[in-house]
């Protein structure tokens, strides 16, 4: 089995952003860049199929610009066996990356498809949701644990109220939750390696997708400053100020 | 206008973030129904109806319908969709759940986690882990939400309940995936989501036994819900449905107590609009310091005994 894997470059998320003075975006320029952290989980719960003899082959796919390469890269250091780079640049929609990820497995036809749950920094949480609407297949969201047996995942997923298991028919699409694995970190002798990996190029017009957006951003704003209060010296203080000063208990 | 929300609950009653998001919905304008997806879900239905602003309740019930499963849930919701111009639910992990695929059956971008209706068709809602918020107008045909409902109050009740109609659920999707069981943390306490305060630890802490000996007989005292950062759940010292942050629930209580918590931008991501925060942690420069209203820089292992004393 074939287990496909997209991943994103997004701000690395030890960076704390700035938002541009004129409200037209995020100020990107010379700003740490990374995997999706949740993208690493999916590529290490791949990799691990493939030690343990489930899956044959990982493919890495990510829709970006040209330096998408670099998260690529880092995949193929973790284990991943190829990749492919659709180039686009500017920001691409959910929807758009669900389209192109169709394509994707139309060509490579993989039995399971593990994304990160959501992007950091759009944090919108839609495109594994997408991408198994487009196909008809199953979908398990916010997964901690994936169990695969006889054609089937049992995906115990975390939701609102603790932890659900529910069994999905293979293939299918899983969205990674930050408890499903701890990534390995890429050892130097692969990262080396994984230059030498096969990584593929495509465009939108290969998969005749139209990645022009819906939503149209008018502004991006500062949020709501939040300023340092005080500091008090005893707990009376702490409850007297809670109950006098805030009125909260 | 009309928008169809698809309502968050747990068969026998409704939860309180439907009616946050009932109050988003009247923002856009347009008369609203709500479903009612599940299986012996009259209880839901019934508290539904009885909703200030709500023109009828759609309820579907099957058996695949249960436990909301997103494919055949999705399948009911787009079936239902050509009546509406627009499709809100809150930003719950069932809404998380669905909605995308919602979204891509109708071929529509969904706007995700609104935090305020600026227009019809003009929303915010925050990236970045909150540290910028964008304001985003979608041209589609139709809308596709989620509401972030922690920045709605909810909507009172109707003077007469709003009429309940059944519709058939389709079959579809129903297939593709089985529900199994839910392993849902049983506490006499607050929801997080709901709860006017909350009490909340991290890695500090140390282990499971004294997250819950030193957090839980202040947050009895105070009737609060406890919370947790994700240090504090991945080390195993709280369910990982106490998880507050980015990727947690996201609260905004009248007091939010941090205890041995370092503030990172994940975990402010979910707390930050809270009304009144206290920070207690050894770090006199720990990044949670610059956004409490309050803070004691100590040993939380004596702070918070001596606050259930003084209570
Ligand atoms: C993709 C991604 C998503 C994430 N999502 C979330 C999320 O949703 N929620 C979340 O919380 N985090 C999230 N994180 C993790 C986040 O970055 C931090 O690692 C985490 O919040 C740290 O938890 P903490 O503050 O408990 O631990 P630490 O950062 O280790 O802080 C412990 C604090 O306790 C203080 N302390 C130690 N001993 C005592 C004592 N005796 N008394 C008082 N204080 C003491 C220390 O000074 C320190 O400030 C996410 C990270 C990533 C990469």
């Amino acid at each position: 089995m074939k287990v496909l894997v997209p991943v994103k470059r997004v701000v690395d998320h030890n960076v704390k952003i700035r938002v541009k003075a004129d409200g037209s975006g995020v100020d990107l320029a010379n700003v740490k860049m990374s995997m999706n952290p949740f993208d690493e989980i999916a590529i290490e719960e791949a990799v691990r199929l493939k030690e343990a003899g489930t899956a044959d082959e990982v493919i890495a796919v990510s829709v970006g610009p040209a330096q998408a390469q670099d998260v690529l890269r880092t995949a193929l250091a973790m284990g991943a066996d190829r990749a492919i780079l659709i180039t686009v640049d500017g920001a691409v929609e959910p929807l758009a990356v669900a389209k192109l990820l169709k394509g994707v497995v139309a060509t490579e036809e993989p039995g399971l498809v593990i994304l990160g749950k959501q992007a950091i920094d759009d944090d919108c949480n839609q495109t594994g949701q997408m991408l198994s609407a487009l196909l008809g297949w199953s979908q398990a969201t916010f997964a901690s644990e994936i169990v695969l047996a006889g054609g089937k995942a049992k995906v115990t997923r975390e939701v609102d109220g603790g932890l659900q298991a529910i069994e999905v028919a293979l293939p299918a699409i899983v969205t990674a939750d930050l408890r499903l694995n701890e990534p390995r970190y890429a050892s130097l002798p692969n990262i080396m390696k994984a230059k030498k990996k096969p990584l593929d190029s495509k465009t939108p017009e290969d998969f005749g997708v139209t990645v022009a957006p819906r939503l149209s951003v008018l502004r991006v704003e500062e949020p709501a400053a939040r300023t340092a209060g005080i500091k008090v010296g005893s707990v009376a203080e702490l409850l007297d100020k809670l109950k006098t000063e805030a009125g909260v208990i | 206008m009309a928008i169809l929300l698809f309502a968050d609950h747990d068969n026998a009653a409704l939860s309180e973030q439907t009616a946050k998001t009932l109050t988003a919905a009247s923002q856009i304008g347009g008369e609203v129904d709500i479903l009612i997806a599940g299986q012996n879900a009259g209880g839901a239905a019934a508290e539904a109806a009885s909703l200030a602003g709500v023109r009828s309740v759609i309820l579907a019930e099957a058996e695949a319908l249960e436990h909301r499963l997103a494919e055949p849930t999705a399948a009911l919701i787009v079936a239902l969709a050509a009546d509406y111009d627009s499709i809100i639910a809150p930003a719950t992990t069932t809404g998380k759940n669905v909605m995308p695929r919602v979204a891509a059956l109708l071929d529509v971008m969904q706007i995700s986690e609104v935090i305020e209706v600026v227009a019809a068709d003009t929303f915010k809602r925050p990236i970045y882990a909150g540290n910028a918020i964008e304001v985003v107008q979608s041209t589609e045909a139709k809308t596709v939400l989620t509401v972030r409902t922690a920045g709605f109050a909810a909507a009172g009740a109707a003077e007469a309940a709003a009429p309940v109609k059944t519709v058939e659920a389709t079959a579809e999707g129903a297939d593709l995936s089985r529900f199994l069981e839910n392993t849902l943390s049983q506490s006499d306490r607050p929801e997080l989501n709901a709860a006017k305060i909350i009490v909340s630890g991290g890695r500090a802490l140390g282990s499971d036994e004294k997250f819950r000996e030193l957090l839980n007989p202040v947050a009895d005292k105070l009737g609060a819900a406890v919370g947790a950062s994700r240090a504090a759940v991945d080390s195993g010292y709280a369910p990982n449905d106490l998880q507050v942050g980015q990727t947690g629930k996201i609260v905004a209580p009248d007091l939010y107590v941090a205890c041995g918590i370092s503030g990172a931008i994940q975990h402010l991501a979910g707390m930050k609009d809270s009304k009144v925060i206290v920070a207690i942690n050894t770090d006199e420069e720990a990044p949670i310091f610059q956004v409490a209203d309050y803070g004691i820089v100590g040993d939380l292992f004596e702070i918070l005994p001596e606050i259930e004393r003084q209570l």
